[in-house]
């Protein structure tokens, strides 16, 4: 005769095993668990493959509007950047150059850092105040002053992990370092042959701030 | 119109020559406490003043403050640097410290949105992504598990970064003070994890910050299960505001913006995230056009805090040379320390305690004369190490990689005992 007890047992049992294989006991049995809404609140971050991209869409004629209202005053309407405030637009073909222009367009690996980065902080003082709407149609019209995108594409989270950047592949992994002659802890320590030139003075360039005398 | 860049600090030729005197009227100030000129009602053989009064009682001062005669002892800040003083950096008077314990308030800060000032019952620390059970944390539950105590150096990518290109600015601080020490107590992420579990695909960690700047930085699984921390006090009293009260996490031996401040959450992911801190900042541009990405640990480094500009030779005669050595990669070894501008070197010595990832003191004992000296000093690490000169570092990454200069500094001492920091070549 089957023994539905001992089938129950054992489903019971599997179950409680399988539960422990696959998700560990607590140790200390601190902190409670998240409700998924709490972290749907706070989990802003969006991956290079567009994962956590929050559903919305924008273009560069929309965003052009909301970029002038709420960025330019500090990027500069076309993205140069006014007085020391970052500039994110321009600076193609400059960073193997003696004075590199990294922007959004000419350095930035991936498109959605650009969504992340805006939503999460900008504009600046008023961190997560922008709409997903808007924040696309922002990225969009980056994108676009970058000339990466036309002016009516539709920027959306099912296409901002395809974006493809100009200086995608510009970065080099792993760090080599340490990437100076290995020496083994033995440097030189009597007359070495160093160069002993005075070629440049802080004092000369005269940028230190003034101490306060008062 | 040149320009040299410093992470979003923009310097073009008109910032330069706006730019008026240096630190050399400072440092001459400092003349006056030379004690022949000094025509004082209290030194022998008269009563001192304080002798014939009474001073304050116990209550005057709650929370003791440093004595009024220290308030030269100061974070300074470069103003042209940055456009707002909410994202900028300010630096650390290594020259006026002894020791290797940077007290609280001259931590150097670095903000991107300004200091967040957090009501420690609101403070929450979410872990997400690829664990067993995602979970919430009070402080209240972070104190209650299992605690460490431990000293590291924080010392920012950028520190010296305005040096790549020449000697800039005219002091030890501004050059070098992007860097504290401080004992942190908190709990290792290796053991916040025992309570979510974690997926077997878990290889990455986003720490996100809860301030106006939502400082996001990557972090691998390795690390975080080898010595990070989340902190909750400094010195043995809570975290400052500007250091983010009320907790931090704690990278001991790399850059210091992946110390996320104001922690509020940390995601498990199966690949980097790719933040605007670790693409468009912190990514070290080569003369070629390409950039190394992820860069973390910060190289053996060491600096000679006096004699340097804001500390000049006052007298002839015997003198203490003092500095500070710090590794990333583990223990200082030993710091070397020249006279000539490296031609000959000699041994400095190194003061216990000697800890890894921690400033370690030194000193060295010299004459001078009224010579002129070209002193600097150079760090050996436990991995054998040796911090390299300029030429060295120039040579394989240009001078437009902004981060992690850690080359030899010169310290120029002329005739009359004042101090330049120059450049050799
Ligand atoms: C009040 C001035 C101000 C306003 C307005 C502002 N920003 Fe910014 N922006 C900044 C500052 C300051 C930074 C650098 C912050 C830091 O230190 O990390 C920045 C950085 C950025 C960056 C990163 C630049 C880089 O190279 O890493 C982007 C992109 C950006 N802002 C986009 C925007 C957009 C889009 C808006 C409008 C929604 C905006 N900003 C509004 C001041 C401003």
């Amino acid at each position: 005769m089957f023994d539905w007890v001992k089938l129950l047992t054992l489903i019971i049992t599997s179950l409680f095993f399988m539960n422990s294989v696959f998700a560990s006991e607590r140790k200390f049995n601190l902190g409670k668990i998240a409700l998924k809404k709490e972290v749907a609140g706070w989990d802003i971050d969006v991956r290079p493959d567009g994962k956590g991209a929050p559903i919305g869409k924008g273009n560069a004629i929309k965003g052009e509007e909301i970029y002038a209202e709420v960025c330019a005053s500090c990027h500069g309407d076309f993205g140069e950047g006014i007085d020391r405030w970052p500039e994110l637009v321009g600076g193609h073909d400059s960073l193997d150059t003696h004075d590199p222009i990294k922007t959004t367009g000419s350095y930035w690996p991936y498109a959605s850092t650009i969504y992340d980065y805006i939503y999460r902080a900008m504009p600046f003082g008023a961190a997560q105040s922008l709409s997903h709407d808007e924040t696309y149609q922002i990225v969009a019209y980056l994108l676009y002053m970058n000339e990466i995108i036309e002016e009516d594409f539709e920027l959306t989270e099912k296409n901002i992990g395809k974006i493809k950047m100009p200086n995608r592949n510009g970065f080099l992994l792993p760090d080599p370092r340490p990437d100076v002659k290995i020496i083994n802890g033995k440097p030189c320590m009597k007359n070495c042959t160093v160069p002993l030139k005075i070629i440049g003075k802080a004092r000369d360039i005269d940028v230190t701030p003034e101490e306060n005398k008062s | 119109m040149k320009k040299y860049k410093l992470n979003n600090f923009k310097l073009n030729r008109r910032d330069l020559l706006a730019g008026t005197a240096s630190l050399g009227a400072m440092t001459f100030a400092s003349k006056s406490v030379l004690s022949d000129e000094n025509k004082s009602k209290n030194l022998p053989p008269n009563l001192p003043e304080w002798t014939s009064e009474l001073g304050e009682g116990v209550d005057a001062n709650p929370y003791g403050m440093p004595s009024e005669f220290e308030k030269n002892v100061i974070r300074r800040n470069v103003e042209w640097l940055t456009a707002s003083t909410e994202s900028s950096v300010n630096f650390t008077p290594i020259q006026d410290l002894e020791g290797i314990v940077t007290p609280n308030g001259l931590c150097f800060e670095r903000h991107h949105g300004g200091v967040s000032i957090i009501n420690p019952k609101d403070f929450r620390l979410m872990i997400n992504g690829l664990v067993d059970r995602e979970m919430i944390f009070t402080l209240e539950d972070l104190k209650r598990f299992p605690q460490v105590n431990k000293f590291y150096f924080l010392e920012c990518a950028a520190n010296g970064g305005m040096e790549w290109r020449g000697s800039q600015l005219n002091g030890c601080q501004y050059t070098f003070g992007m860097i504290h020490n401080v004992q942190y107590t908190g709990v290792k992420l290796s053991d916040l994890i025992l309570e979510t579990g974690l997926k077997p695909k878990a290889k990455w960690v986003l720490a996100e910050g809860s301030d106006s700047s939502g400082m996001t930085r990557s972090i691998p699984i390795e690390k975080i299960l080898d010595d990070c921390i989340i902190a909750w006090a400094m010195n043995g009293e809570a975290l400052r505001s500007e250091q983010g009260y009320p907790a931090r996490l704690i990278v001991p031996g790399w850059e210091g913006n992946m110390w996320v401040k104001w922690i509020r959450r940390l995601e498990f992911g199966d690949m980097p995230y790719m933040t605007r801190e670790e693409t468009s900042k912190y990514t070290d541009l080569l003369s070629d056009g390409k950039a190394r990405m992820f860069t973390w640990v910060m190289d053996a480094k060491s600096v000679v805090t006096s004699p340097s500009p804001e500390k000049p030779i006052l007298h002839k005669g015997i003198h203490q040379l003092r500095g500070l050595a710090w590794s990333g990669r583990g223990k200082i070894k030993r710091v070397d320390v020249s006279l000539d501008g490296g031609k000959n070197w000699k041994t400095a010595e190194l003061h216990e305690p000697i800890m890894s990832k921690s400033l370690a003191r030194f000193t060295f004992p010299f004459e001078w004369n009224g010579q002129e000296l070209l002193i600097q000093s150079r760090a050996i690490d436990e991995t054998n190490y040796v911090q390299p000169t300029i030429q060295e570092l120039q040579k394989i990454r240009g001078v437009n990689s902004i981060y992690h200069n850690n080359s030899i500094a010169t310290w120029l001492v002329s005739k009359t005992g004042k101090v330049d920091n120059v450049r050799l070549g």
